[in-house]
């Protein structure tokens, strides 16, 4: 299909000010009368608070007050408090803020504050908490208790803490890569008869795995500002979505959400952790009300490893049976997971990943999260599948040549097509053209071609390639479009989509000038404000957006398109219906001479009122659209509605990667010499930006296999690594010179465009293909753990038998 | 070691002579006497974009909190504060520098250049930024500033680097988003290497 903005590059409108330094973020606000707060955060892994004695500190000239757990509504585990003060839970918490004229007297006043603890039991390693006898990391357990699924892209807050323990025989058992026989787990689904099916299988392969979490270290810290005028509460802070985070910062802060201004035009980087409103947002608004004073609190680069999320690990084993013919006939996977001090863990996401990515003829997952005195953890890029990808990839490739098949060949018998199932519910897909994003990745890498280069190029340089894939559910439906025709002819797109740099914010909107068929100079985009009237829309995580917001803009256009028919029907007569759109006019299909500009529409639809004009709307919008179309009404024609178009099944974000590196046998350092990634993700809307998301993701992934993870200290639980270059994101060095990334740009019949997402497969897929080529370069050997570090690689060589290290997880 | 020298009391000891010192350089710079041997003027001539800009400036305040709180340029970002990000980037005397880890004190002779520097006088872009647009170079943003000096200030030493030369040039600056091969293919796009 032809289409004049879709599949088109554009020039985003922030990106001059990304580029210029005329950009800002949260931090970069000052407000006159601003004071500054800062954090006290616990010393302590576990334990809770017995006395604050702050009256130094408030006698300070300057100090203005502090703010405690005590100014906040109480909050009941495993719910992470914005401040501790019963539940201290992990090293770093917040426990109270000092506002003060200056930072430096902010912080003088902290080290003026004496604060009692009472010390409890903690844990950093979920193993040792589900042994009999284990400390638990809570007083009343160590488990979540869900009482609710979580949300897609998400990892849901538990409603309650319970205590698991297993025998001390179990955890042996499942530390040495066995099933623990008897042990409880919480959560288990299966479709199949599973122990049937193993019997069938003439290829069995049983593995440990194990996955270290790690912080998600967005470059802008989550710092806000916040002061209140007239009752309304002026909020500048960082999210990655915009107006979904409305109603529930509001609630935060206990306010109408008709008085909550959330200001937030960029975003540094958010990968899960800015999803929603975060707690330490309820004390920078609620302080700021207290003190009647405009206040910033910066959260320190250290901080943001405290509070800033980290992605969630597993401990796990997993049995693999394939058929005679290569096809998958059994998976049965166990997995717990670890959700740090809060949260939830991914157990469930991870063996969907499976489900999907080798559709399996039967399948069993048992899992639970269990909670540790280290940082809490949230959802970050792809939760679940993608550390199942990174570790998957190499025990699946270990089945493939234990039954003789080709690694690409193996994925091709069990590559998920259109009639794809997923899940314990083995529910259908809206598309899927992934066969064919795995031949592309084989041709473009030159796969046939590499597999026949010898291993070893030099004495102490071996190649390895690999092959891997990911997957994460690409799209909702049932939010909101808005749009509104000036008199002067200017087409304005409104979105709720907050930016988080992927310019998605930006490229759903074409998707409405698509439909209206208008020139994008005379579009503008309206976003990053909520008093710039915007609607409800769309989460932005687990590569939402794409799916979701060109649906809702799509109605939006359609709605405008409607009321542009039946304005000029009732200039010039006949019916809606005779009428057509085109070179932003609207004008009598028969005899274009009748018809009227954009601009004069809009201005007939300011004089007739009602739904023309915004002055009435529909029903079903969600209220912050209402508020945001009774803000618009009058000023031209407002195109508006909900998205209900029809949507079933899963709508797939798909991708594969293939890798080749060069390993070195004496430091066990390697190079990645040729990276290829193939999206699958429906039609390229905006071209330069889907490679900026497969490379941004491909970069991600190259951190997960080989650089990133929480290390603690067992003996006094205090992190090891909170800063940028110890839990070290991959720099230029740590990439190819050059990526090469490309998509198959067939349309998912769902999307009105055929979009769907892509953020978290980015990830999956080069994650699950390196791990793949670094065993292929050690002949195969699994390490079944991530990240695989250099001294890992050394001491394998060495043949000193490290592989999982018993499932040891947040230290060495 | 002074068993009574405890790490934070030296600390504390260190911020008390700087607020010291501070006030006493405020008197001498008010009077217009001549300072005693080790204090510190405050009231600094800088030059930044071009411009020459007077300043107060404490003895421990970094470049980068007097460009942001001070002279009002926030292009420069502090993703860290701690030399090891990037995001602060910028130049002293065509050098790049991380402003996060750099005393203005240190800088007050040397030609200081951000990236809100770097347009022309008419508007035009410098061919960095005009690049990095058109590679869709930056993700969220965050460090693209940094980016920016650091390829600034390779250019001005090598017009026409390599890529690998671009890449170990820039190595100084993180990007948590990932937009590696984008910074470069501005980088080789502003050098006149891509078309």
């Amino acid at each position: 299909m032809t289409y004049m903005h879709i599949g088109k590059d554009f020039t985003p409108p922030d990106i001059e000010g990304k580029v210029t330094g005329m950009a800002r973020y949260a931090e970069d606000f000052r407000r006159d009368g601003l004071v500054f707060a800062r954090l006290l955060t616990s010393p302590i892994p576990a334990g809770r608070v017995v006395n604050i004695d702050a009256s130094e500190a408030l006698a300070m000239p300057g100090v203005l007050g502090i703010f405690t757990a005590d100014d906040l509504p109480e909050s009941k585990p495993p719910a992470n408090p914005a401040l501790a003060k019963e539940f201290i839970t992990y090293i770093g918490q917040p426990i109270l803020a000092v506002a003060a004229e200056s930072e430096e007297l902010a912080e003088a006043a902290i080290e003026r504050i004496v604060v009692e603890y009472e010390r409890r039991p903690f844990v950093v390693d979920p193993l040792d908490t589900l042994i009999e006898g284990g400390p638990d990391p809570y007083p009343m357990g160590n488990s979540l208790i869900r009482t609710g699924e979580a949300a897609a892209g998400t990892t849901a807050s538990g409603s309650g803490v319970g205590q698991i323990k297993w025998t001390a025989d179990q955890i042996a058992s499942f530390r040495a890569g066995r099933f623990p026989t008897g042990a409880t787990f919480p959560e288990e689904w299966m479709y199949g008869d599973v122990d049937a099916a193993f019997a069938q299988c003439s290829t069995i392969v049983e593995e440990p795995f194990v996955t270290i979490g790690y912080p998600h270290h967005s470059l802008e810290s989550r710092t806000g500002m916040a002061y209140w005028e007239n009752g309304k509460c002026y909020f500048h802070g960082s999210l990655q979505s915009h107006t979904v985070g409305h109603d529930a910062l509001s609630a935060m802060l206990e306010i109408d959400p008709a008085n909550l201004v959330f200001i937030n035009e960029n975003t540094g980087g958010g990968f899960g952790s800015k999803i929603f409103p975060y707690p330490v947002m309820a004390v920078t608004g609620r302080f700021a009300r207290q003190l009647n004073r405009p206040l910033q609190l910066r959260i320190t680069r250290a901080e943001e490893f405290y509070i800033g999320s980290a992605r969630s690990g597993m401990q796990g084993w997993i049995k693999v049976g394939l058929r005679d013919n290569g096809r998958v006939g059994a998976v049965d996977v166990a997995i717990v997971g670890d959700a740090g001090a809060g949260g939830g863990a991914s157990g469930s996401s991870a063996a969907e990943h499976i489900s999907i990515m080798y559709q399996p003829e039967s399948m069993r997952f048992r899992g639970m999260s269990l909670y540790t005195n280290t940082a809490p953890r949230g959802a970050q890029r792809g939760p679940g599948q993608n550390e199942m990808a990174a570790v998957l990839s190499p025990i699946m490739d270990k089945a493939a040549r234990q039954a003789g098949v080709d690694l690409v060949e193996f994925r091709r018998l069990n590559a998920p097509g259109m009639e794809a199932k997923i899940g314990p519910r083995q529910g259908g897909l809206s598309s899927s053209y992934y066969p064919q994003a795995l031949d592309m990745a084989a041709a473009d890498f030159g796969w046939e071609q590499k597999r026949t280069l010898p291993r070893q190029i030099s004495a102490t340089k071996v190649r390895g390639i690999g092959v891997g894939e990911g997957y994460h559910s690409a799209g909702a439906s049932g939010y909101d479009g808005l749009l509104r025709i000036a008199p002067d002819g200017k087409i304005y797109l409104h979105t709720g989509v907050g930016n988080l740099g992927t310019y998605s914010y930006a490229a759903v909107v074409r998707a409405a000038a698509e439909a209206l068929q208008c020139n994008w100079e005379n579009c503008v985009i309206v976003h990053g404000r909520t008093d710039y009237h915007l609607q409800h829309s769309t989460y932005q995580g687990g590569s939402n957006t794409m799916f979701t917001e060109t649906r809702s803009s799509h109605v939006a256009a359609m709605d405008a398109i409607r009321k542009l028919k039946q304005i000029a029907a009732a200039q010039f007569g006949g019916a809606a219906d005779d009428y057509s759109i085109g070179g932003e006019r609207v004008f009598l299909t028969s005899d274009s001479s009748k018809g009227m500009t954009y601009g004069e529409a809009a201005q007939k639809a300011i004089e007739m009122g009602g739904e023309y004009s915004g002055a009435s709307f529909p029903e079903d919008i969600h209220n912050t659209t209402k508020r945001a179309v009774q803000g618009l009404a009058g000023t031209g024609l407002i195109g508006v509605g909900k998205d209900t178009l029809p949507k079933s099944g899963t709508a797939p974000g798909f991708a594969v990667a293939m890798v080749e590196i060069e390993l070195d046998t004496e430091t066990g350092k390697f190079d990645i010499l040729n990276y290829t990634g193939i999206a699958e993700c429906g039609t390229i809307v905006h071209p330069i930006g889907l490679r900026q998301a497969m490379n941004g993701g491909g970069v991600w992934g190259f951190g997960m296999a080989a650089y990133e993870r929480h290390v603690y200290d067992p003996q006094n639980g205090l992190p090891a690594n909170v800063g940028l270059y110890q839990s070290k994101p991959p720099t230029y060095l740590d990439v190819p010179v050059q990526m090469n990334c490309s998509a198959t740009d067939m349309p998912d019949p769902q999307s009105p465009v055929g979009a769907r997402g892509i953020g978290e497969p980015a990830q999956g897929c080069a994650v699950a293909a390196l791990m793949s080529a670094i065993s292929d370069a050690l002949d195969g050997h699994l390490f079944n753990r991530t990240p695989v570090t250099p001294d890992m690689i050394v001491n394998h060589i060495a043949q000193n038998g490290f592989n999982t290290g018993d499932l040891k997880t947040n230290t060495f | 070691m002074n068993p009574k020298l405890t790490r934070r009391r030296f600390i504390k000891g260190v911020i008390a002579s700087g607020v010291a010192a501070a006030s006493t350089s405020l008197w001498y710079t008010a009077s217009g006497q001549n300072r005693p041997a080790g204090a510190v003027e405050r009231l600094l001539t800088i030059n930044v974009n071009g411009q020459t800009r007077r300043v107060d400036v404490a003895p421990q305040e970094t470049l980068a909190h007097t460009l942001r709180y001070k002279l009002g340029l926030t292009g420069a970002k502090l993703g860290c504060n701690r030399g090891e990000c990037g995001s602060c980037t910028v130049l002293a005397d065509d050098v790049n520098i991380y402003s996060c880890s750099t005393l203005t004190h240190e800088v007050k002779n040397k030609a200081i250049l951000t990236v809100e520097g770097l347009r022309a006088a008419d508007g035009t872009l410098h061919p960095v930024q005009a690049a990095f647009i058109q590679e869709l170079s930056p993700a969220c943003g965050f460090c693209t500033s940094g980016q920016i000096m650091s390829a600034v200030a390779l250019l001005k030493s090598n017009p026409r680097p390599t890529r690998a030369e671009a890449r170990q040039a820039l190595s100084g600056n993180l990007c948590r988003c990932g937009a590696y091969d984008h910074y470069l293919n501005g980088v080789m796009r502003a050098s006149g290497q891509l078309s």
